[in-house]
């Protein structure tokens, strides 16, 4: 446990995940050039969430975090996207 | 004599924070998402009016100056002050870019007559004004939040210079970072809502 609070991320590990995030965004915005119809925004929606998820791990240190934190952003980030499915699928099946 | 001091409540409090600020934004996302269902057209022609390279740049603006205010806190553990505060100098720099890309953005669009309740705007339909009504409010909303962090990590600098925060005791700066890296998460999903839309 206090090795785990004591843990110092190296500059290294942030440069590579500096370098993972943009090379994300570029696909994304190279994924739009291709048409691609409805599953655009999915692709575009996806690819967001596996950035933020490197954001929230490794910048936000939340992968040597206690448990407790890992729980709380994932129920927030969990209760967003149920309210909007929950909204969109009531305009889509009104 | 030691003043009792616990880092990791301070956290607590401040991701507590955070979560609400999450919330905030989430709900934004639940009106733009049914809005873009009911005017999914009109958002995709008015989408095209923004531009992507701008877009783009201050993506990767803002995802750099996340990373050099990580790599800042880890310095500051190091016990290498002068690079930590190279690293939140620079930091902020790229926030200033970023706000300043944003002026010259809206600067575009309002000199083009397309502001909320602007005359341009209300003659091309309904579906037009809820876009850039949820451009304007949510990038400068966000834009608020850029400014914000600025100041919090100014005063993070005056304390690492005044050594109040140091190798010992830096939750203060730790929590500015989480603040600036929400701003970032929440630009990672403006930015592909509002700019990637084909």
């Amino acid at each position: 446990m206090d090795n785990e609070k004591d843990h110092i991320i190296p500059y290294s590990k942030f440069l590579q995940v500096l370098a993972i995030l943009i090379l994300l965004t570029l696909t994304s915005v190279a994924a739009t050039k291709i048409y691609l119809g409805a599953l655009t925004v999915f692709i575009a929606l996806i690819i967001a969430t596996i950035k933020s998820t490197f954001v929230t791990r490794i910048f936000m240190h939340l992968k040597f975090e206690s448990r407790m934190f890992n729980l709380m952003v994932a129920g927030v980030a969990l209760l967003i996207a149920l309210v909007i499915i929950v909204t969109l699928s009531d305009y889509l099946f009104r | 004599m030691d003043l009792h001091r616990d880092d990791l409540a301070s956290k607590t409090g401040m991701w507590l924070f955070l979560l609400t600020e999450m919330l905030l934004f989430g709900g934004l996302f639940v009106v733009y998402s049914t809005y873009r269902y009911m005017n999914s057209e009109a958002f995709h022609l008015a989408a095209h009016e923004l531009n992507t390279f701008i877009g783009t740049f201050n993506t990767i603006i803002l995802l750099t100056s996340s990373c050099t205010i990580a790599m800042s806190l880890t310095a500051l553990r190091k016990n290498n002050r002068q690079f930590a505060l190279l690293l939140l100098g620079i930091t902020v720099i790229l926030g200033l870019v970023f706000l300043l890309n944003k002026y010259f953005e809206w600067g575009h669009h309002i000199r083009a007559g397309i502001y909320p309740g602007s005359q341009v705007l209300a003659l091309r339909g309904h579906g037009d004004v809820l876009f850039f009504g949820l451009y304007y409010f949510m990038t400068g909303l966000h834009a608020l939040h850029i400014i914000v962090g600025l100041i919090f990590i100014g005063f993070v600098i005056v304390f690492i210079v005044r050594n109040k925060v140091n190798a010992d005791d830096y939750v203060l700066h730790e929590n500015s970072g989480l603040y600036w890296h929400l701003v970032d998460l929440i630009w990672i999903f403006l930015f592909p809502l509002f700019y990637l839309i084909t």
